[in-house]
């Protein structure tokens, strides 16, 4: 295989992911237009964070006229599953060159990695294989992101009133959240996220949502100890945005 | 309401470069430390549902900022949205699904 048909390879197993990354890039460009955002920033956002569920909370939270702390806080912590993709794509790319390792931390999503790491799981051997096979299915998406983005903020301005379209934030939560729930546990970390933040919506600072994703992440890391053994947890490739 | 422009692209820069570390962490520093620790893998496998979670319930049950149940019509609309997600776990159906039975509620 060449370095080409890799990288198609790539792109032809992310183009089905598409379909959801469309919607949920106007939404995300829209809802910053919406918000008070300029844009130049809306734009900004989508090319320096480049994160869609972290992009939305910042752009609610920017509505909100909240503090600079709570934005970055909130959207590290939604990002720091990252972290998680970090680490499974690193055994395979120890052998790479730094730059293009810098380049894949760039463009990295959770769509990227769980297709890369399931097509190398299904035997891939060389870096530079692997090399253009994540490049194949990251680079779709991160210029399919900034395009939708910056539509969904240029057509945002001019949306019908009678279309509830703040209403849409929530809502591309709720299709991530949903999915993301595979186990009791996280369950239970969605259970005492949403009831903790909802019983805090009173506490200055927008700090209820922060003090309810950590409550949230500890119980249900203390119900995946309770029921480790009997169950192997959740597979990576299912966790949602 | 909005934040001020400083406070918007502080947070954008400073956010953007906090998420390229998270991106980048392991990918530089695998071969100094190894594999995330088991306890941390699972935290962070809890972060999705336990963020998303926080994010929506508050949105949909307290949009104006206090617990409102009566005449808020983003409940319903928001059930139905969930078992739309549920059945199809397609964003685009679970956004249409929940902006069309916001739309009905508005109009009954």
């Amino acid at each position: 295989m060449s370095r080409r048909e890799d990288f198609i390879a790539g792109v032809t197993a992310t183009t089905p992911v598409m379909l959801g990354v469309v919607p949920f890039g106007l939404v995300a460009g829209a809802a910053a237009v919406g918000a008070g955002l300029s844009l130049l920033q809306a734009v900004a956002l989508s090319v320096v964070v480049f994160a869609g569920a972290s992009q939305l909370a910042m752009i609610e939270l920017f509505g909100q006229d909240a503090t600079l702390l709570v934005v970055v806080g909130t959207a590290l912590i939604i990002n720091s599953r990252l972290v998680m993709y970090s680490a499974s794509l690193a055994p395979h790319f120890t052998q790479e060159d730094r730059r293009w390792r810098g380049l894949m931390a760039y463009i990295m999503t959770d769509q990227a990695f769980a297709l890369s790491v399931t097509r190398y799981a299904e035997g891939m051997e060389s870096v530079t294989r692997k090399r253009w096979y994540y490049l194949g299915t990251a680079a779709p998406l991160w210029v399919v992101w900034q395009i939708c983005t910056v539509a969904g903020a240029v057509v945002g301005a001019s949306v019908p009133g009678w279309l509830p379209l703040r209403f849409a934030v929530p809502l591309t939560f709720l299709a991530l959240l949903v999915p993301a729930i595979q186990t009791r546990a996280h369950a239970t970390a969605a259970l005492v996220g949403g009831s903790v933040a909802t019983a805090g919506v009173g506490i200055p600072y927008n700090l209820g949502l922060l003090v309810g994703a950590l409550l949230g992440v500890a119980a249900g890391t203390l119900v995946a100890g309770q029921t480790e053994g009997s169950s192997s947890g959740v597979n990576p490739e299912e966790v949602g945005e | 309401m909005t934040s001020p422009d400083a406070v918007v692209w502080l947070a954008v820069i400073v956010a953007g470069l906090g998420t390229y570390a998270l991106r980048a962490s392991f990918l530089f520093l695998f071969e100094r430390f190894g594999d995330v620790p088991h306890g941390v893998e699972t935290g962070l496998e809890m972060v999705p549902a336990a963020v998303l979670s926080a994010l929506v319930v508050p949105a949909v049950v307290a949009p104006e900022g206090a617990i409102a149940v009566i005449g808020n019509g983003r409940i319903p609309a928001a059930l139905a949205a969930a078992a739309v997600a549920w059945f199809t776990e397609s964003i685009l159906a679970t956004i249409v699904a929940g902006l069309l039975a916001m739309i009905v509620i508005g109009a009954v």
